[in-house]
């Protein structure tokens, strides 16, 4: 099967790899996916107290789709707020690397990535709120 | 400087020799003629090239040239063989064994087999109850009706159900942990019905080579069939029907360096043993396979079995040594790597290994300069990992994670050399990648977390 040039350059030129402290409470962190499906995405999110994405960091194992969706989102979501990042969805992911149908799934679990690592912010930040009040 | 793209994806397909182009290429031009006639030069000439084909052909697996027929590759001869038997010794019984791992040449005719003869069943059972009930039986009535009449437990039906239905009973084993099968649990699958048991020789994506002489005494003593797909094997592996007590054995010539398009079944004839054709025509083949013969190809897998018989023992020798510099280059310079499949009982070519937290697919992508195939099926619609690495009780992730090099005669030092450190690179850096690998390294019990299939 034939990759896009896009997923292509992500797989060969990942951006944004890495680990973020998951302890600090500024940091969101979203593992989606399953080995036994053969794709699992970490992404981290450093966010500011007022909502900025201001850094983001991905550990992805998977095909190089699942890697190319990854590396892709992490340059999306930094310098957007958080409500803009949960705007993004799979079809943006799609069509920008031009996946083929059988690599949908990968743009999901992207998507799902974003969606999980704010999530995990948020709860931090409640616990973090009701234990100060 | 090495040349890419490196070939090393031998199980799947092998290049042509040279040496077998040239004998081929008269049949192809001037000696054009048909093995079937009988009245002129031109039909003598290429009947002559058969027959000398055949024997060489035969001389290679220690069978006649009688008990050569020439097939259009190894699927045709595994259908042939099993349907063949099926269909001929019908009234003896229906019952096939197999293994999990058998090629899905194997598989699947199998189960169309099974299909065949539940398909029948559901006849005799809408008959019967049609009888019984007075009523015309369609698919909407016909479970209550059964449940009413309790057809299973009926004298009458079960009396029907024993005559031959054109189809067959299957059991599919399990095979070990390092792929082979247990002969106890053959032995004690088998039935007063077991006509046929059909286990392949090597396997193509794990190279684990079955105990086919073990097998072959046990069938014979038991008066069974046994079809060997002798596909991967056949070439690299010594093999011999007599010794080995096979009865019938599949054959290609693209896994031999011969040309596509071309393969054989060899069908024992002392005792003898019988198949009905499932290609019907001309009589070709005794029979057993009509069609025109594909002269030219058949000249090249003589030629081909003829260089493999000759230089088997050198060849398997020297592509065991590549082998073991590969596993060794590879295995000594990156941790958590696992051999899939006995690494004993191996064809010499093979290498299936999985590098833990580097997904397969992705690796392939990495090197794709070197031509490989790995266990992930990421690319299908299932998603589901190789159902061999599965059946040998390979964790999925790993399965995910195999790749499998299939060296062969063109096969280089260098090449394993440019191999062994490109693959050792490219592992590093998806593991670099791969939260899996850090979660590992920090000792996670990766299976301890809840992960969301998908």
């Amino acid at each position: 099967m034939a990759y896009s040039d896009k997923v292509i350059d992500h797989y060969e030129n990942p951006r944004n790899v890495g680990t973020l402290d998951k302890e600090d409470p500024n940091v969101g962190t979203g593992l989606v996916g399953a080995p036994a499906c053969g794709d699992v995405m970490r992404l981290q999110l450093k966010i500011s107290d007022d909502g900025l994405i201001e850094d983001a960091r991905f550990k992805t194992f998977g095909c190089g789709s699942a890697i190319a969706s990854s590396s892709l989102v992490t340059e999306w979501v930094k310098g957007k707020t958080v409500d803009q990042a949960m705007t993004i969805s799979n079809k943006d992911v799609a069509r920008e690397l031009s996946l083929p149908p059988v690599k949908i799934h990968c743009s999901v679990l992207a998507e799902d990535a974003i969606k999980a690592a704010i999530e995990d912010f948020k709860k931090k930040r409640a616990a973090r709120q009701a234990k100060a009040s | 400087m090495v040349k890419l793209p490196i070939y090393m994806d031998n199980h799947a397909t092998t290049p042509l020799d040279p040496r077998v182009l040239e004998v081929m290429l008269p049949y192809l031009r001037e000696d054009f003629g048909n093995a079937a006639s009988r009245n002129h030069v031109f039909g003598w000439k290429a009947e002559a090239a058969v027959k000398k084909a055949r024997q060489q052909v035969a001389e290679l697996i220690g069978a006649s040239e009688q008990e050569i027929v020439f097939t259009s590759g190894a699927t045709e001869s595994d259908n042939l063989a099993i349907k063949g038997v099926i269909e001929f010794y019908k009234s003896k019984g229906d019952h096939i064994i197999t293994l999990k791992t058998e090629h899905k040449a194997v598989l699947d005719t199998c189960k169309r087999l099974e299909r065949i003869r539940q398909e029948r069943l559901d006849e005799l059972k809408a008959l019967r109850l049609s009888e019984l009930s007075g009523q015309d039986v369609t698919e909407d009535n016909l479970a209550e009706l059964a449940a009413k009449y309790d057809v299973e437990n009926d004298a009458v039906y079960q009396k029907w159900a024993e005559r031959p239905t054109g189809g067959a009973r299957v059991t599919y084993l399990d095979v070990e942990k390092d792929g082979r099968v247990s002969l106890e649990k053959l032995a004690a699958a088998m039935t007063p019905k077991t006509v046929l048991v059909s286990i392949m020789f090597v396997n193509n994506e794990i190279g684990t080579v079955q105990p086919v002489a073990e097998i072959g005494a046990l069938c014979r003593e038991k008066g069974v069939l046994f079809h060997c797909d002798a596909v991967q094997g056949i070439g690299k592996v010594p093999f011999d029907v007599e010794a080995m007590k096979v009865d019938l054995a599949s054959i290609t010539a693209h896994k031999m360096y011969g040309p596509k398009g071309i393969g054989a079944l060899y069908v024992r004839r002392k005792p003898r043993v019988r198949i009905a054709p499932i290609i019907d025509g001309g009589g070709h083949e005794r029979g057993m396979r009509s069609g025109t013969l594909n002269v030219a190809a058949i000249v090249g897998f003589g030629a081909a079995a003829e260089l493999a018989r000759k230089e088997l023992a050198e060849e398997s020798a020297r592509i065991l040594r590549l082998r073991e510099k590969l596993r060794k280059g590879l295995t000594d310079a990156l941790d958590m790597t696992i051999i899939n499949g006995s690494l004993e009982h191996r064809l010499p070519g093979n290498l299936n290994i999985s590098f833990a937290h580097a997904e397969g697919e992705s690796l392939m992508m990495g090197i794709k300069d070197v031509a490989v195939s790995s266990g992930s099926a990421c690319t299908s619609a299932s998603l589901e990992p190789s159902y061999v690495l599965r059946a040998l009780g390979v964790d999925e992730e790993l399965a995910h994670s195999s790749i499998r090099f299939g060296l062969g005669r063109f096969t280089t030092e260098e090449e394993v050399d440019y191999v062994v450190e490109l693959v050792v690179d490219k592992v590093r850096k998806l593991r670099e990648m791969s939260p899996l690998y850090e979660m590992a390294k920090e000792g996670i019990d990766l299976k301890s977390i809840e992960w969301t299939a998908h």
